[in-house]
Parts: structure tokens; C-alpha cells; sequence
């Protein structure tokens, strides 16, 4: 009982003979402290940056250039009017198959995917989909690392060396262009060899997200993507809209002439996304495919021998 | 048994014996609930061993169950903070025997929201990245930023008002419980001896805190809901989901507030404190909130519906014809139409009616989190077949693991901290006359509602 009278009958004068009184002094000194704490706060991340810039520097090549030292700027047209799906030759899209030759991508990533979309009247168009390139990409600006970037030459790449998987850059993506590897990579054992770049996603990283990386090394060395020069017709052109040039491996088109005169449109442009693919409407009429052809061949992943304890799964 | 004279000796005795007597129930309890944590980490362990491909999650529906548990706790964190603060703000006096178990709500429910984060983390070594290159454009970010700032702040709301019953618990229970016990109430309640500058200088602190931590509280539930609208999918491309998110955020907890109420009331013998009033209190407070909740969807899906653009008329399909119906029927039905009711209706209008409608009102609101986040990835967004989820035994096993370490937290706190906000009711036992502040401070010296007891 006299523990609660101590406690709770309090004296009036605002404060007890012991008790220490907190001045200004005291508040502005404490104040200035706190601030000396706080101060250091926003430049840690950068102090940590500095610290293990060893060991995670962002792996991609130098800017690639025109002659006359302009910046590229990478792009692809897709002539659905030339795509038939691969159904003359009667194989899995080609495209897709040389991209995961070319990349060890794992099963069941098809990072360029041949869609078979509905046409009016019942027919079907098939529409081949890398990663669209965005100018405006969600992707990029909901990364909470940095892992996807921009790259000056427009094209979006991922740092799997970075990247926390997260996956929100999948929940952002609207075009299904986005790929998790959800367990150990069912991929050859030789691709494990391979030095990885960003610019090459080459060997794959579990718990990381993939996607068409636009093979900004093969073009630095002049060289068209796997997906071009796979496929069979040449409805794929890759180039660059600064010097205005593309090439589908077999002729050389002036770019904005070819999209303008034969009315190139992007997927979903409604969004905002800016896209650096572009489609010319069609369903493989220059290559003789019936608009009511439908169905192609499914993709296969072509290894014999995969590395020990990897698994594939469904998209 | 002895007999006891004045309402606050009973309230101490009361507060006390959880403290000091421990039953063979309780440990039963602490063991089932080790169990199931155990098997959850397990279960992790299989998951960081092989990968997420022991989970259900695939590219076209990335996120399930652990994105839907975060996004569940984090909403009803909202139980304790914003509505104990919100009630002192208001200077409701019914509060005072239900706010430290809000408070503690919510401390606890941010931990094992924040959790489910980086368990769902394709690379959980790699977390500190989020600090090292972290972009302040990314919701992720905003996430991080708004979680950690309402914990650090819900914390300091749960510790200020509980220095003079850590104090009391120091005074009180010396040599009666073991040394390491004392020290930690010795070390919480930092000095305090009850004189008028600490009590002038702890109300001050409270005031500050709980003005501070309404607009934290919003802030959390409505970046969370911008992780999904930040995005282009149809049905999360909607401006009032900031908005949606809080209202479902606040309705949730305080369902979870009521549940744990009723069972701390039952176990504890907190009859006297916590009456029917506090129930029915909150009951209409969760009403309310239903029938905003219910304002909120037709707002939604009758904007969205109308119009029936491509990607809108997929997602109705699934959600009120198909995949999910029953589920989602028994969320509009079930979770936002009975609770209402059976807080309305006079002769429901109880605690065991109103504790009915809690437990509607906490599983229809996990099951609208997991509507939000499943079905909204498995609108399609090219041509392709609709994907399907279904959870894993691995990813149900880390769930329960979270829920029982939700309800361990809990059973922890209440063996170690006051249950009850000691003084506060003490003030209303004794009247106002005789609370400590009455008299302490000038007439509209200071701001007076952090006690409450100006009337």
C-alpha cells in the first residue's frame, strides 16, 4: 500500500528534488545529436555500394555506336504477313528453337513465343514475341534494385546477379515476357561454363527472372540475333532506328519507310509502353499459309544431358 | 481465496496472474504451436534447399499464398494502432481495457507480415540489395520504407503508455518471479517513479505518437495496395485501391481484434474489464467498415463492370460465375452481408454473435487478399490458355507456421507484459477525481487526450 500512495499521490510541484530538469540547453543539445545520427543515413546505401563494388559490377559491354559515333537504337519489325508459325517447314517455330540454342534457355522459357491469336471470322494469325523493348518499360520502373535497367541503346536487360526475386517486374510486365527460374535451371551442363553477362543470361540463376535480352553483344559484332537469322521466311528484322537501317539477313530495308508505308503498329500501344518491336498485320499470306491453318508444333528443348538434380515445371 | 477490497487491487491481481501463475494448458498451447512452427521451418528449409519450385507460384500467376498472408497481416496490423489511436484521439473512454492488446495486435502482425516478404524472395541472401541499391521508384521501396517506419512507430505507441505498468510490474512482483524478469521490467520502465514531470513528459510523448501514427497507419495499408496498382493487369488498375485497401485493412482487424479479446477474456478472466460493451463498441465499428467494404465493391466492380472492357468481362467470369464463385460468393455473402447483420440485428447483437461475425469478417478478408492477388494474375494477358494456382503442401505448412507464430507472439506477450493498460483503467475505476493527472495540468495546458482523463 505505500508502494501505490508513492506512486500514484503525486506532489504539486511540477518537479522532485532529485528529479533532473531538462532545459533548452538540454533539448538543443539532444536535438543536435539526433541530427548527427540521422545525417549519415542517406549516404550508407552509397558507402555500401563503394564497399562491395568489387564484387557486384553490372556486366554489360560498351554503348554501341554508328560510324559517325551516334548512340544505336535497337528495334525489330515482325512480318506477320511471312510468318507461318513454321508450319511449310513442319517444325517448332524456328525462331524460338535458335533463341534457346543460342542461350541455354531453360525449359519451359520461350523467350521469343510464337502466339496463335484469333482473327476475325474464325482464322488465325501467328504473332512471334520477344521481350517488346519498352521505351516506357513497367518492368524497369517497378524494380525495387535496379536489376532491370534501360540501356542507352533502349533496350531493357536484368542483372540476375542482382536481382532479389522479388517478381514484381513480372506482375508489371504486360506482355508475359517475363521468366522465373523456379528451381535449378533444367539446362546442359556445358552452359554452366559459360561467363555470365547480362547482355547473354547465360548460365541461368535460380531464383532469378530471364527474358529476351535483344543480343546486344551479337550486334556489336554485327551479327543479327539467333531468332533472325533462324527463321526460315525472313519475317524478322532487326536494325537500328538512329541510322534508320534494318536487315532481316537477306535484304537491307530503310526502317521508317517500311514501318510507315506498310502501317507497322506495336502490341497493346494503348498502354504506353512504347515498344521498340514492331508487327506488320498478317497471317503468313506471303508464304502461302491458309488463314484457317490452325496450330504449330511444339517448342522442344533439345539437350539430351541436363544438369544432376535440375527439374523443369510449367509456365 | 482471499478476499479482496478495492476495484484496483482486483485489477493488479488480475493483470498480475497470467504473470505469475503458469497452467499445464498454457504449455500444451506453447508446444502445439512450436510444432507447427517447426514444420513451417522445415518446410522453408525444403523451399531455400530446391527453390520456389516447391511452391504452386509459375510466371503467369508469380505471387499465391505468402504474398496473400503479407498482404493479410499487414491488414489487420491495422487493428491495434490506428484504432487505438484513433479512439484516443476521440477520447472514447471505452477504450482504455482493449487498446494493449491492440497495440501488441499490431507489432506482432507487422513481424509476421514483413516476414512472408522475404520468404517469398526467389533470393532471400540477397535481401540487403534492397538497401544497397534500393530505388525510391519502386513500390517494393515504398513498402520497405512505410513497414519499418509503422513499426519502429507502432513500438513506441505500444511502450510509452505501458512505462507505468512496466513500473508497477517491477514494484509489484519483486521477488516473486525469476531475476532475469525483474531485470527486463527494471530496464523497460526506465526510471519510472511516477512523478508530475514524467507523467507531463510520457503524455506529451503519447500525444505526439498517436497523432503521428494515423497518418503512418494509411500510409502502410495504401503502399501496399500500390504494389498491385502500380502494375498494368486489368483488375488491379483501379485508383481506389489505396482506399479499398485500408477500409478492408482497418475491417479485418478489428475482426482479429474481437477474436483475440474474446480469447484472452475467456483464458484470463478479463470479465470484468472487458465487458459486452467493448464488444458491441466494436462490433459497430466493424459495421461499419462493412458496409464501406461494401460501398467499395460496388464502386469497383460496378465502374468496371459496366463498361465490360476486354480483361474486365474474364475477370467477372471468374469471379462470380467460375473459378472462384463459391469462395467469393461466400466474401460479398459470408464475410461483408452476415457480419453486418448480425451486429444489427438486436437479438445477435452479443458477444457470442458479434464474435460469429469476427471470425467471418477475418477468413472472408483472407479470402478476398487471395482473390485480389490470384485472380488478378490469372487474367491472361496474351493468347494463351488461363494458368491455374493451387498452393503446395510446402507453402500451406510456412502459412500455418506464420499463424502460429502470430498467436505464439501473443501467448508470450501476455505471460510477460501487462494484458491490460493498468493505469488507464484504474483511471476509470476510480473516477476522475482521483486519476493522477486530474489537477496535474492547467486546464487546456496541454494537450489532455493522451490520458483521456479530462472529463
Amino acid at each position: 500500500m505505500e508502494d501505490k500512495e508513492q506512486t500514484r499521490s503525486l506532489p504539486r510541484s511540477p518537479a522532485g528534488p532529485g528529479e533532473r530538469r531538462m532545459g533548452r540547453r538540454g533539448v538543443l543539445r539532444l536535438l543536435g545529436v539526433g541530427a548527427l545520427g540521422i545525417a549519415p543515413l542517406p549516404i550508407l546505401p552509397s558507402l555500401l555500394r563503394s564497399a562491395l563494388s568489387g564484387r557486384l559490377v553490372r556486366s554489360r559491354g560498351p554503348v554501341a555506336r554508328t560510324p559517325d559515333g551516334r548512340i544505336r537504337q535497337w528495334s525489330m519489325v515482325i512480318d506477320l504477313r511471312r510468318c507461318d508459325g513454321c508450319q511449310s517447314v513442319d517444325r517448332p517455330p524456328q525462331c524460338t528453337a535458335a533463341c534457346i540454342e543460342g542461350h541455354f534457355a531453360p525449359e519451359p522459357m520461350e523467350w521469343i513465343q510464337v502466339f496463335e491469336g484469333d482473327l476475325p471470322g474464325g482464322g488465325t494469325q501467328f504473332i512471334p514475341t520477344p521481350c517488346q523493348q519498352c521505351q516506357n518499360p513497367p518492368c524497369v520502373n517497378v524494380c525495387p534494385v535496379a536489376a532491370t535497367f534501360s540501356t542507352p541503346e533502349g533496350t531493357v536487360l536484368i542483372d540476375q546477379e542482382r536481382c532479389i526475386g522479388c517478381r514484381i517486374c513480372m506482375a508489371a510486365c504486360p506482355y508475359d515476357r517475363r521468366f522465373f527460374n523456379w528451381g535449378k535451371a533444367p539446362v546442359p551442363p556445358e552452359s554452366q561454363m559459360a561467363e555470365y553477362s547480362a547482355e547473354h543470361q547465360v548460365p541461368a540463376k535460380r531464383g532469378t527472372v530471364m527474358k529476351c535480352d535483344f543480343c546486344p553483344d551479337m550486334m556489336r559484332d554485327g551479327v543479327l540475333p539467333y531468332c533472325v537469322q533462324a527463321c526460315p521466311n525472313q519475317a524478322i528484322y532487326y536494325g537500328d532506328l538512329e541510322e534508320d537501317v534494318a536487315s532481316n539477313g537477306d535484304e537491307v530495308i530503310v526502317l521508317s519507310r517500311f514501318l510507315s508505308e506498310d502501317q507497322a503498329y506495336r502490341i497493346k500501344e494503348d498502354l504506353g509502353t512504347k515498344p521498340r518491336v514492331y508487327y506488320i498485320a498478317g497471317h503468313g499470306e506471303d508464304v502461302g499459309r491458309d488463314v484457317f491453318k490452325k496450330g504449330r508444333l511444339p517448342t522442344r528443348w533439345p539437350w539430351a544431358e541436363k544438369v544432376k538434380g535440375a527439374r523443369t515445371w510449367k509456365r | 481465496m482471499e478476499e479482496v477490497t478495492t476495484p484496483r487491487e482486483r485489477l493488479e491481481r488480475t493483470v498480475l496472474a497470467p504473470v505469475t501463475g503458469t497452467s499445464r494448458w498454457y504449455y500444451a498451447w506453447v508446444a502445439f504451436l512450436l510444432m507447427v512452427i517447426a514444420w513451417g521451418v522445415y518446410a522453408y528449409s525444403r523451399q531455400l534447399h530446391d527453390g520456389l519450385i516447391v511452391t504452386g507460384m509459375r510466371d503467369r500467376i508469380s505471387w499465391g499464398l505468402y504474398i496473400t498472408t503479407f498482404v493479410f497481416f499487414i491488414g489487420i496490423s491495422h487493428a491495434g494502432t490506428l484504432i487505438s489511436a484513433i479512439l484516443r484521439v476521440s477520447q472514447a473512454r471505452w477504450r482504455t481495457p482493449i487498446t494493449r492488446m491492440a497495440e501488441f495486435i499490431t507489432v506482432v502482425a507487422l513481424v509476421c507480415g514483413a516476414m512472408f516478404v522475404v520468404i517469398d524472395l526467389g533470393r532471400p541472401d540477397r535481401v540487403l540489395n534492397v538497401i544497397i541499391y534500393g530505388r525510391w521508384q519502386s513500390p517494393i521501396i515504398w513498402d520497405v520504407l512505410a513497414i519499418t517506419t509503422y513499426l519502429t512507430a507502432s513500438v513506441a505507441y505500444l511502450f510509452l503508455p505501458m512505462i507505468p505498468d512496466l513500473a508497477l510490474f517491477r514494484d509489484r512482483l519483486a521477488g516473486r518471479v525469476s531475476g532475469w524478469r525483474l531485470r527486463l521490467y527494471d530496464l523497460l520502465s526506465v526510471r519510472w517513479r511516477g512523478t508530475a514531470a514524467q507523467w507531463r513528459y510520457m503524455g506529451g510523448a503519447i500525444t505526439t505518437a498517436m497523432i503521428l501514427i494515423i497518418p503512418i497507419a494509411v500510409s502502410v495499408h495504401t503502399v501496399v495496395s500500390w504494389i498491385f496498382a502500380m502494375t498494368l493487369r486489368e483488375p488491379w488498375n483501379s485508383t481506389i485501391f489505396g482506399a479499398f485497401f485500408v477500409a478492408g485493412a482497418i475491417f479485418s482487424g478489428v475482426g482479429t481484434l474481437i477474436v483475440v479479446m474474446a480469447v484472452l477474456r475467456k483464458v484470463y478472466h478479463l470479465e470484468e474489464y472487458i465487458t459486452e460493451k467493448h464488444f458491441v463498441y466494436l462490433g459497430y465499428l466493424m459495421a461499419a467498415f462493412a458496409l464501406i467494404m461494401i460501398y467499395g465493391n460496388i464502386s469497383e466492380y460496378l465502374t468496371t463492370g459496366y463498361k465490360m472492357e476486354e480483361g474486365a468481362e474474364f475477370h467477372f467470369r471468374q469471379l462470380f460465375l467460375h473459378q472462384f464463385a463459391g469462395f467469393y460468393w461466400f466474401y460479398l455473402i459470408g464475410g461483408l452481408v452476415t457480419p453486418g447483420l448480425l451486429i444489427l440485428m438486436p437479438w445477435t447483437r452479443n458477444i457470442r454473435g458479434i464474435v460469429v461475425a469476427a471470425v467471418l469478417v477475418v477468413a472472408a478478408m483472407w479470402v478476398e487478399r487471395y482473390f485480389i492477388v490470384v485472380a488478378g494474375f490469372r487474367v491472361p494477358l496474351m493468347p494463351y490458355e488461363p494458368s491455374a494456382y493451387a498452393p503446395t503442401w510446402v507453402e500451406l505448412s510456412v502459412m500455418a507456421a506464420g499463424f502460429a507464430l502470430f498467436a505464439l507472439l501473443i501467448t508470450i506477450f501476455v505471460k510477460v507484459f501487462p494484458i491490460l493498460a493498468v493505469w488507464e483503467v484504474a483511471e476509470d475505476l476510480e473516477g476522475p477525481e482521483l486519476a493522477p493527472e486530474a489537477g496535474r495540468l492547467p486546464f487546456g495546458a496541454a494537450p489532455e487526450p493522451a490520458g483521456g482523463g479530462n472529463r
